[in-house]
């Protein structure tokens, strides 16, 4: 599947974004973060901005941005619908949380309520981002029981980083937001790469054979394509990347998002002041690049079955 | 409304391909991008058709196949739109309600005045059937010719598809595949029509007819007998080989 720029960047975007206000939202409430106003506000306005930025990036690949209201609209059948709709309603209570903890300073009572609420919109927007892809059953890769876990993980864990970031830089960091930069990145990439063992063993159900029903007859090869140049198809859904390639960037992105951010983490549970500022900056840098490179690989390793119709052997 | 429609419609309307008499002439193809570049989904636009980088939206495209291996070998034309699916994943995926199954003839249909351009119907759809315009940015797909079959302006023998209609060979063939007295499900049954990709479950309306079975050369392997090379006996044509065998 061809990685495009915009929704690579809507997906990491808007799963840090959601990710910040899933923690924010159970933190804040239950004392685990001071309720001064500026953290509040700084904590919040990423989490929100984050999420919009995604968003907003998200309409670049429409052809008719201007329909894109439209999209609240199938929410009874289309995953892609109710992700808009997810995103949109978990403004209100986070908004909500928003005035209670910058304007009153008050994260508890009914105010954290909305924290809470807001936090549980950040998970089912997230879930829904992820249920796009796994609904989709032409594409193995996404149509797998990992999927749904994976973006979960790695919202939670691009949240994790740089929440700890901004704690850091306030001086409001504890214990339990170090150890959740440490294991949030070994969740993560635990489960991706179970993800990758399962995927990179099976092959999937359909076959030239299948997808021309011609199986009875033999092998199935393709004589003569349908035409000379490219078309929509096979620009958006004959993306290949080389094997070779994609092993290199699967260890960069390992070293990066699981070595670094480990060793990282460690750094900053065992030193203080600046350098475990550092730390933990460098750690949310390496870790965001990772998600990155991740969500690239989402794309680009993914095989559709037209592709069938095109010579591939595989999909 | 991306739902599918609660009842099964009663009239399912598809097509029938034939791929032991389809020839791969193209003509389908073309008189598709004809009709429907003037039709509902118009316009069906195309970028530099005639330089280099060409792409456009068609509806309908005919792929070369080779099936099996050496003499037992077949080549198989093989022409592909919208199967207009039972279960029409690319209806149930559409955000904004721009894609839907009709619930009288189950054809499917994009409302291009909601299409946002997403894309997303295209990646539900395993057989590649939807086509983004590359000027509209609206997804364009096989409509059966809806301005075709229903148009009373029409004489009756015309109301077909562009492509039905146009075929030399006679491989396509369109009727209602959900009545078992139907020309096309008769062929179906006659035939053992299929479904492309079963396994994934969309159902397509669609059915395509297996090549027949090759005629084979005799059993004891003995080659045909050879033709006797032409000997013309005297006369005008006898005179013009001696000079032209000179």
């Amino acid at each position: 599947m061809h990685p495009a720029s915009s929704i690579i960047f809507f997906t990491t975007s808007a799963g840090a974004g959601y990710g910040l206000l899933f923690l924010i939202g159970l933190a804040a409430p239950v004392g685990l973060i001071p309720d001064g106003r500026w953290l509040g506000f700084v904590t919040l306005g990423l989490a929100l901005g984050l999420a919009v930025a995604g968003l907003v990036s998200s309409t670049f690949h429409l052809g008719h941005p201007e329909r894109a209201w439209r999209a609240m609209s199938q929410w009874r059948s289309s995953w892609l619908s109710r992700e808009g709709v997810a995103a949109l309603v978990t403004f209100a209570p986070a908004g909500l949380f928003a005035i209670g903890w910058v304007f009153l300073e008050a994260t508890g009572g009914v105010w954290g309520l909305f924290g809470l609420l807001a936090a549980a919109g950040a998970v089912v927007t997230v879930g829904c981002t992820a249920m796009i892809y796994a609904s989709l059953k032409t594409i193995r890769q996404w149509h797998n029981p990992f999927v749904l876990p994976l973006y979960l993980a790695f919202a939670l864990m691009s949240g994790a980083l740089w929440l700890n970031v901004l704690l850091h830089f306030f001086g409001a960091q504890g214990l339990w937001s170090d150890l959740l930069a440490l294991v949030s990145p070994i969740l993560a990439w635990g489960l991706k790469m179970a993800y990758w063992r399962d995927v990179d063993g099976a092959t999937g159900a359909s076959t030239p054979e299948t997808a021309t029903g011609l199986g009875a007859i033999g092998q199935v090869r393709l004589l003569e394509p349908p035409h000379t140049d490219q078309n929509y198809l096979m620009r958006e859904m004959g993306f290949t990347i080389a094997r070779k390639h994609a092993e290199k960037l699967r260890r960069i992105a390992l070293f990066l998002g699981l070595g670094c951010c480990v060793v990282l983490a460690a750094v900053a549970l065992f030193t203080s002041g600046v350098i475990s500022g550092i730390a933990v900056f460098l750690a949310a840098v390496a870790g965001s690049l990772s998600i990155l490179l991740e969500r690239w690989l989402f794309f680009a390793e993914a095989t559709h079955t037209v592709m069938l119709y095109y010579g591939a052997r595989s999909a | 409304m991306t739902s599918l429609p609660k009842d099964p419609p009663p009239k399912r309307l598809g097509l029938v391909i034939d791929l032991d008499t389809c020839v791969g002439c193209q003509a389908c193809v073309v008189n598709c991008k004809e009709w429907n570049t003037g039709g509902y989904p118009a316009p069906l636009s195309d970028v530099n058709p005639y330089g280099k980088d060409t792409v456009g939206a068609w509806l309908n495209r005919v792929h070369g196949f080779e099936a099996g291996q050496g003499a037992a070998s077949q080549t198989v034309h093989f022409p592909k739109s919208c199967l207009h699916c039972q279960d029409a994943a690319c209806v149930t995926v559409c955000p904004t309600g721009a894609s839907y199954k009709r619930e009288e003839d189950g054809i499917v249909l994009v409302d291009e005045e909601r299409c946002m351009g997403c894309g997303l119907c295209a990646w539900a759809c395993p057989y590649g059937a939807r086509e983004m315009d590359p000027l509209g940015d609206v997804m364009k797909k096989c409509t059966l010719c809806i301005d075709r079959i229903y148009n009373e302006n029409l004489p009756q023998v015309e109301r077909q598809p562009a492509c039905v209609a146009t075929c030399p060979a006679r491989a396509r063939h369109f009727g209602d595949l959900a009545d078992p007295e139907s020309d096309v499900a008769k062929l179906v049954a006659e035939r053992g029509g299929m479904d492309l990709m079963p396994e994934l479950g969309y159902r397509p309306t669609n059915k395509y007819l297996p090549p027949r079975p090759r005629r084979r050369d005799p059993a004891d392997g003995t080659p045909p007998p050879a033709l006797e090379p032409a000997q013309p006996e005297g006369g005008f044509l006898g005179w013009l080989d001696n000079v032209l065998s000179r």
